[in-house]
């Protein structure tokens, strides 16, 4: 699948005291996800065109798209639709990527949040707010085997442009 | 004349807002998680900020506001590199908020003039320094990268000198 009329909007750049593997672990696997990703389970069908879910504690799922690009341990991509808020099913999908480059004494993580529209930056402001957390709860996981406990609600403005964008 | 280039970066620091204050504004802790940069200041506003790498001054600030343990913000003027030293001194915004068990960091570093390059050179420095200085208060261990980066390229030169020596020897004889 190719995804020439994504345009990256959110950019997040980490750099993590671990190996490529053990990234890629923590970003594939439910066992890690649930302790740092705001309790959600990753179910992800390994390969290209696969599914891809992010579910919530209780069963519901929050995310939900297929595998763009899959080649362990440096790149996922995976479209993401968001589902838990109703208005945002209606949004187009978005896409996210991971790049996972292995260093000497550790590797850089960078998330790619890149969209097909021309979204708003109220849209934009509750992956801006949510990806710093999580994946400072990722980095702090992997180095000293304890994620953050940080509570974040989605923000208004967010929600509110949603419906505009929606209605 | 000024531009709307702005860097911003969130991290979330399993910490105090004090002991991350401490580690942003005392040289003993900058050194540790800077990559070698020690910063110097009485932090009065209006003081000069220096910052001190392997003695010499690599880059230079006036402290425009100091609210221990909240917020800080200095400007900030690249000496190092003449290509950088030609531009106007931009700014740098530190934010700390405690959020449950860690603390929210918010850097914003604006105010650059028209097509910056100081601009391109600290949104690729800043996260790798917040990520050291991250796993520097949560494990004790700041990030090696940089230095490893610099062995590459100390290597990359010995090989290259080793080049141009053979080379010279070819050629002399």
């Amino acid at each position: 699948m190719s995804t020439p009329n994504f345009v990256p909007k959110t950019v997040y750049v980490t750099y993590i005291a671990s190996t490529a593997e053990k990234v890629w672990a923590a970003l594939t696997s439910a066992e890690f996800t649930r302790q740092y990703f705001f309790g959600r389970s990753i179910e992800l069908e390994p390969k290209v065109g696969g599914t891809f879910i992010l579910r919530m504690p209780d069963g519901r799922v929050d995310v939900q798209g297929r595998v763009v690009a899959y080649d362990p341990p440096r790149k996922l991509s995976v479209t993401w639709r968001v589902e838990w808020i109703e208005e945002m099913r209606k949004l187009p999908e978005c896409l996210v990527t991971y790049e996972v480059e292995a260093l000497d004494g550790g590797v850089r993580l960078t998330m790619t949040e890149a969209h097909q529209w021309d979204v708003p930056d109220a849209i934009l402001s509750g992956g801006r707010m949510g990806w710093p957390a999580i994946l400072s709860s990722l980095k702090s996981l992997l180095e000293t085997g304890k994620p953050l406990v940080v509570k974040l609600e989605p923000p208004k403005e967010m929600l509110e442009a949603v419906k505009r964008a929606v209605s | 004349m000024s531009s709307d280039l702005t860097f911003v970066y969130v991290t979330y620091i399993a910490t105090t807002p004090e002991k991350l204050w401490q580690a942003l504004t005392d040289g003993a802790f900058t050194q540790q998680y800077w990559f070698g940069t020690r910063i110097e200041s009485d932090w009065r506003v209006g003081s000069r900020v220096i910052f001190r790498r392997d003695e010499a001054v690599s880059d230079s600030g006036e402290v425009l506001e100091y609210m221990p343990p909240r917020r800080l913000s200095y400007t900030w003027h690249v000496d190092f590199h003449e290509e950088f030293a030609r531009e106007k001194p931009s700014r740098v915004t530190f934010e700390l908020e405690p959020m449950g068990s860690a603390v929210k960091l918010t850097i914003v570093h604006d105010d650059f003039e028209p097509g910056s390059k100081v601009f391109v050179a600290v949104s690729g420095g800043w996260p790798k320094v917040l990520a050291s200085l991250k796993s520097f208060l949560e494990s004790g261990h700041a990030l090696a990268l940089t230095s490893l980066e610099a062995k590459k390229l100390a290597q990359e030169e010995a090989i290259a000198q080793a080049q141009r020596g053979a080379a010279s020897a070819q050629s002399r004889r």
